[in-house]
């Protein structure tokens, strides 16, 4: 229409994978926001495959029962269950952050870098109790 | 955004208004799963020792024979699915922009969450 459209508009995108891995260095806040929708993508994917066989293992006789403690005496399962608890519990965790946030709880810098910090720590924290009690420590 | 592209093949897919419903279901359901997690947890806590028979009974047990673990088990399972609904679309609405694959994504993940319900549904209501 006119020859102002010469000059490109600027253009504001969403954060892409690399930028959020490589670019940017995102204060915690961030950090616990995109692990949250990390473990709830991981979690949504290991449902039908991981997740609800284990339990079906878990709950169908005294006999399956015994066998999800064999199944996850191989490594890698280990490590697979481990990481969906973590993504578990950093769910929850922040999660409950998100709802206490949205009742305008805790809204400012301070407040809010402070319980994104104790959203990572809790989360890791319980990973690491159940984590050694499933792995039979105690 | 002039309106007067909105039509045809230019049309917005987006825009019913749904959006202020969904925030809502996505932060009810977190209630109701985080509640049911901590009724999981005191079971599990209160349990005298780790066995077959109390755990399975945390999701088989009955109130005056009314089924009542199979029943907050299975109203817990329908709260996932609904709150993994609203999720895994908000990840494909941020990152995929192409129409077309978006639809065949929100599609595929509408599959896989009732296939888990119904996968869920078999194991807990044949205990």
């Amino acid at each position: 229409m006119s020859d102002t459209a010469a000059k490109p508009r600027p253009q504001f995108r969403n954060i892409g994978i690399p930028q959020i891995l490589f670019s940017y260095r995102l204060p915690l806040a961030g950090k616990v926001s995109i692990l949250h929708r990390v473990s709830g993508a991981l979690l949504f994917l290991c449902l039908p495959l991981v997740i609800l066989p284990v339990f079906a293992m878990s709950v169908g006789s005294p006999e399956s029962f015994a066998q999800v403690a064999q199944v996850a005496g191989n490594p890698l399962v280990k490590l697979i269950l481990l990481v969906l608890l973590w993504g578990y519990l950093h769910h929850f965790c922040a999660g409950i952050r998100y709802l206490v946030l949205d009742l305008h709880v805790g809204l400012d810098k301070v407040a809010a870098q402070k319980s994104a910090g104790v959203v990572l720590g809790v989360s890791l924290a319980l990973t690491l109790v159940f984590g050694l009690k499933m792995f039979g420590a105690w | 955004m002039s309106s007067s592209n909105n039509f045809g093949t230019k049309r917005l897919v987006v825009g019913a208004h749904y959006g202020a419903f969904d925030f809502l279901v996505q932060r009810v359901t977190a209630v109701i799963l985080a509640v049911y997690t901590l009724v999981l947890a005191v079971g599990l806590l209160a349990m005298p020792a780790f066995t077959f028979e109390s755990w399975r009974g945390l999701f088989t047990f009955t109130v005056f024979a009314l089924p009542v673990g199979q029943v907050l088990a299975s109203l817990a399972f329908l709260a996932l699915a609904w709150h993994a609904w609203i999720g895994v679309r908000d990840i494909w609405m941020d990152y995929v922009k192409p129409v077309g694959v978006r639809l065949l994504l929100q599609v595929l993940t509408i599959l896989w969450l009732v296939g888990a319900v119904v996968y869920f549904a078999k194991i807990l209501w044949s205990l």
